[in-house]
Parts: C-alpha cells; sequence; structure tokens
C-alpha cells in the first residue's frame, strides 16, 4: 500500500491572454515512491514543488501524463492522500479534539471510536491536555502538531507535506523535524515532503528527488540509506549534504535567465 | 489526569503573577463609570431646566412641544400601566421577527451564490437592481399590495434584513480559506459536508454580521412602515400620538425604539460571543 507512481508528468498554467502566457510549471516529471518510504522533494522556489504535491493530492489535474497510487490513477482529494499545510489550516470553529476527530467523523467513525482515536493521535503528538483548546490558543509549533495528528488520525496510505515547517521557528522546526522520524518509525507509511531545507530532506528521507529550476525536471533521484536518527555532524550526512549543495547551485549557472538568477542571489 | 495536565498546560501561577495579571485586566475603573453617569445626569438636568424654567418664559406653549424628562417619565409610566406600551412593543418585534424567519433564506441563496459562479451570474444581475431601492420606497407598493397590515409591515423589513444578509453571506463564503477547503476534501469531506461543515461555519461570523445589519436596517424600515400603514406597533403609537399633541408619548415612544434596537444588537452580540469564541479571539 502507498506506492505513488509520477509518470511523465507535465503542467503547464493557461494564462489568461494579453501579456499573461501560459506558464509551464512541470516538464516531464517521472520517479516512484515505494511502499512506507520517506520522500523529499528539493528544488528552488517556482520550480513545480507545491504543484506537484497538488496533483498527487488531487486538488488539481496534470495537463500531460498520470500519477497512480497503488496503480489505480489519482482522481479527487480523499482521505488515502492525507496533506500537511505550510499555514496548518486548522478549522478554527472546532477545538484540538474537533480538528482531529475531523477526518474520522467524515468517515462516519462512531462517537466513541472517534474520541478514542483522536486522543491517541493527539498523544502522539505530545499535545497531551490540550484536546479542549482552540486553535487560536495555540503556539505554530502546537498548531502543526494538530494538523500532524489531524491527517494521520485517517490513516492514510500518503501523507503529503508542502513546507510544514517553513512558518517555524529554528528551535521549534529541529524539535518537529525530529519528531516527524519518531512518528515515521512508529506509523510507517509513505510520505512526500516539499522542502527547501537541504538538511531537512536528509535528515527525514529514504528518497530525495532534486528538481530543476521551472519548468521543474528531477535533477537527481538520491536513495538515502543512512540509519536514524541521523546526526548532522555524521560524515555521510555531510558528503551528502555538499552534494546535493552542488547539484542545486548548478541549476544557479544553468538557469535561462541569467538576471532573474542573480537577483535572487 | 486530566486535570494535571491541564495544570501543566496552563502552568501554576504565583501570587505576584495573578496579582499582576489581574492589575493588568482590571474592569472599568469606578471613575470612569461615574463619569457616564454624571454625563447622563447633566442631559437630563439641562432637559428638564429648558422645558421647566427657560421655555415657559419664552412662550408657555412651547412646553407642550418639547416636555420635560419629569412628564415624559410619567407618560411612560401611564403606557406602561395600561399595559399599551408592551402591546405595541410586542406588535413590532414581532414584526421583526417574523419578517427575519422570512429573510432567513438569504443564508441558504447567499452560501449557494458565493459557492457557485453560475448560480451568482444567474442571480446576481437582479439582486443588484433591486438592492439600491430603499426599503421604505417599496411602502406606497406595499399598502396597494397588502392594504393596512401586518403582512405590509412585514414585507418592508424584510426587505431591510435580506440584502444586508444575503451581501454578508456571499462575502463570507467568498473569503472562506482555500486551504480549509482542500484540507477537509482530503479529509474525505463530500462536497455536501464541505458546504455545511467547513464552508458554512467558516463563512458564519460574516453571517452574524450580516444578520445584525440586516436586523438594524430592517429596524428603522418597520418604524417608517408604522408610521404610515399599522394599526399598532411603536411606529404607529408615536404617530397616533401626534394626532392628539401628545408630545410626551412621542417621546416614550422615540425612547422605546431606540431602546428595543439597541436591545436586539446587544442581544445578538451575546449570542454571538457564546456561540463563536473563536472568531472573536481571532479578529481582536
Ligand atoms: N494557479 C496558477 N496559475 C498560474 N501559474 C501558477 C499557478 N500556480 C503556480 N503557478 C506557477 O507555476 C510555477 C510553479 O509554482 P509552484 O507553486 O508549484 O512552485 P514551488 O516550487 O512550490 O515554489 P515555492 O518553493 O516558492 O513554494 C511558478 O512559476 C508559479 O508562478
Ligand atoms: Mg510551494
Amino acid at each position: 500500500m502507498g506506492v505513488l507512481d509520477v509518470r511523465s508528468v507535465v503542467k503547464i498554467y493557461p494564462g489568461h491572454g494579453a501579456g499573461d502566457d501560459p506558464v509551464k510549471a512541470l516538464a516531464d516529471v517521472s520517479f516512484t515512491v515505494r511502499e512506507n518510504e520517506f520522500c523529499s522533494i528539493l528544488g528552488h522556489s517556482g520550480c513545480g514543488k507545491t504543484t506537484l504535491l497538488n496533483i498527487m493530492a488531487g486538488f488539481d489535474a496534470a495537463t500531460l501524463g498520470e500519477i497512480t497510487l497503488d496503480g489505480r490513477p489519482i482522481g479527487k482529494p480523499g482521505w488515502e492522500r492525507a496533506m500537511i499545510f505550510q499555514d496548518y489550516a486548522l478549522f478554527p470553529w472546532l477545538t484540538v479534539l474537533g480538528n482531529v476527530g475531523f477526518g474520522l467523523d467524515m468517515k462516519r467513525v462512531p462517537a466513541a471510536e472517534r474520541e478514542a482515536i483522536a486522543k491517541r493521535q493527539i498523544a502522539l503528538v505530545g499535545l497531551n491536555g490540550f484536546e479542549h483548546r482552540y486553535p487560536h490558543q495555540l503556539s505554530g509549533g502546537m498548531r502543526q502538531r494538530v494538523a500532524i495528528a489531524r491527517a494521520l488520525a485517517v490513516d492514510p496510505s500518503v501523507l503529503l507535506m508542502d513546507e510544514p515547517f517553513a512558518a517555524l521557528d529554528a528551535q521549534n522546526r529541529s524539535m518537529l523535524q525530529d519528531e516527524m522520524v519518531r512518528i515515521f518509525m512508529e506509523q510507517r507509511k509513505t510520505m512526500v515532503l516539499v522542502t527547501h531545507s537541504i538538511e531537512e530532506a536528509i535528515k527525514l528521507s529514504d528518497r530525495i528527488i532534486v528538481m530543476t529550476r521551472r519548468p521543474g525536471r528531477v535533477k537527481a533521484d538520491i536513495e538515502v540509506r543512512m540509519s536514524r536518527p541521523r546526526a548532522e555532524e555524521d560524515p555521510e550526512f555531510v558528503a551528502l549534504k555538499a552534494r546535493i549543495r552542488d547539484l542545486i547551485h548548478d541549476e544557479f549557472d544553468l538557469s535561462e535567465a541569467p538576471a532573474a538568477a542573480a537577483a535572487t542571489r | 489526569m486530566s486535570e494535571l495536565a491541564t495544570a501543566r498546560a496552563t502552568g501554576a501561577l504565583s501570587p505576584e503573577e495573578l496579582a499582576a495579571l489581574h492589575a493588568q485586566h482590571r474592569p472599568p475603573g469606578l471613575f470612569q463609570r461615574a463619569a457616564r453617569l454624571v454625563g447622563l445626569l447633566l442631559f437630563f438636568g439641562l432637559w428638564e431646566l429648558m422645558s421647566v424654567v427657560i421655555l415657559p418664559r419664552i412662550d408657555p406653549n412651547l412646553v407642550t412641544l418639547m416636555p420635560p424628562p419629569t412628564s415624559v417619565l410619567a407618560g411612560a409610566w401611564e403606557l406602561i400601566q395600561s399595559g399599551d406600551l408592551f402591546k405595541h412593543f410586542k406588535a413590532s418585534l414581532q414584526r421583526e421577527a417574523v419578517a427575519f424567519l422570512y429573510a432567513s433564506a438569504a443564508i441558504p441563496i447567499g452560501i449557494v451564490m458565493g459557492w457557485s459562479r453560475t448560480a451568482q451570474h444567474l442571480l446576481e444581475p437582479v439582486f443588484e437592481m433591486l438592492r439600491p431601492i430603499p426599503p421604505i420606497a417599496w411602502i406606497p407598493l406595499a399598502i396597494l399590495w397588502f392594504g393596512i397590515s401586518d403582512l405590509q409591515n412585514q414585507f418592508i423589513i424584510f426587505l431591510g434584513i435580506f440584502f444586508p444578509l444575503l451581501i454578508n453571506t456571499i462575502a463570507g463564503v467568498k473569503n472562506v480559506e482555500p486551504n480549509l477547503i482542500r484540507a477537509a476534501r482530503c479529509l474525505g469531506a463530500s462536497e455536501l459536508d464541505v458546504l455545511v461543515r467547513v464552508v458554512f461555519r467558516a463563512a458564519l461570523p460574516q453571517i452574524v454580521t450580516g444578520v445584525r445589519v440586516g436586523l438594524g436596517v430592517g429596524w428603522m424600515a418597520l418604524v417608517a412602515a408604522e408610521l404610515v400603514g399599522a394599526t399598532s406597533g411603536l411606529g404607529w403609537l408615536i404617530s397616533d400620538a401626534r394626532s392628539v399633541l401628545r408630545t410626551d408619548i412621542i417621546l416614550v415612544g422615540m425612547i422605546s425604539i431606540g431602546l428595543a434596537g439597541l436591545l436586539i444588537d446587544q442581544g445578538l452580540r451575546w449570542v454571538a460571543k457564546k456561540l463563536l469564541p473563536w472568531s472573536l479571539a481571532m479578529t481582536r
């Protein structure tokens, strides 16, 4: 369960006429995420990472090519592909318990069982005692924990994450990364993480997809076989980090628009 | 165990911390309350002085046009004892309530218009054409249609409530955070779940705003409708008192209209605060 196959995906956003030309966000992207594998997608801003994740979730359709989950083409969004957003996207009118139980409610799980599962997930992300708080009463790190618990509660085949830790401060970010590693080891399932951080990708992933600048293609598909938890001082970690940095750095020099590259530098 | 956990969640507060907390969130001081009272007393005092001492010196008949607060109070007492004030109060409130029930159709219509482009394109031109017409401008036509009746009054109030409620509902739906809808969908929500459990809930604060604005506009429309097309209600009370030159009753009616409007709005605010604690906290 949870084999995600990306096959020659092309995504072109239509322009809206005068001065607004169509944008090719993804050009022929192919890779496979194996069962229970943690896969990170790295690449420059605007290379189509969110676009790819949105197609995986079913929020948007590929222009050409297709993505399959366990052999079946991806259709409408559904709980088998739960998503964690950068801005948490918690329901502000529901308590922590209500948010975590929302997906179970949609699956029509009976109330007692729903609460039991929700409480277990809340405990898993370390939020015991906060069940009856509303999202606005929580810190950013705590909100993202709620979002993680909410996504895991429906027991998806794939967990999709779009820069989930980007809005957090450094300390919270590294804490949540460590917890993500722990959660991944406890609840083995396929996970796809979009990130800007090379360290984050190495810390968490079995597979790292490095993308080119827009239009996004797969520049490198790297398997990481270090044992977890991974220390940043580990020579293997350091070497891989340097390798990926070079890959991404290359992209600057190869950029088709040197002026734009200089501006972002 | 949950108690322990809550203690950990909030952290135990030391006496100094509690004192500092109370000092920062003190209720309005005695002095400020006294100042408000003094302002009111001054207003009524000046009014009494004007009506009892100054106006009679200019022309004794003027007092009839501007009775002092004490006579207004006496008039109010007379109306309360006879039960008239309550009767008219009730008649007006009832009309407002019935009209609101009809006008609340604006909520589902607004949700559909905010959600579906087709529905919006279909309905918007008609509503946009009708909306700028003030409810009061409908009174002559409404009297011909419904006569001097409750129905005529309710129709005018309905128009007053409907459009603000509709506009706010549409805006509320359009402003729903797109990621909330996406989150719901990838948690397995059906289209109906999304509409009822997410879009409606997320738009609720703005819908409540629409209800508040609507009931306010409706209340104004109500008084206008009653002035010319009713045989009961607070609006009728003041128009009837005018024909017999009972200015004290006119003033009692005016004050009651103001008070009732205030009461409706405060009641709604209270309900909203109870029902939507999260939305107030977010807009603070
Ligand atoms: N709805 C849209 N309509 C038109 N163009 C779009 C749309 N969404 C994204 N794009 C364009 O497609 C390209 C890829 O966008 P995408 O959001 O996938 O990038 P990203 O890799 O997630 O970037 P970031 O790291 O900044 O989040 C960008 O050039 C963007 O401007
Ligand atoms: Mg993105």
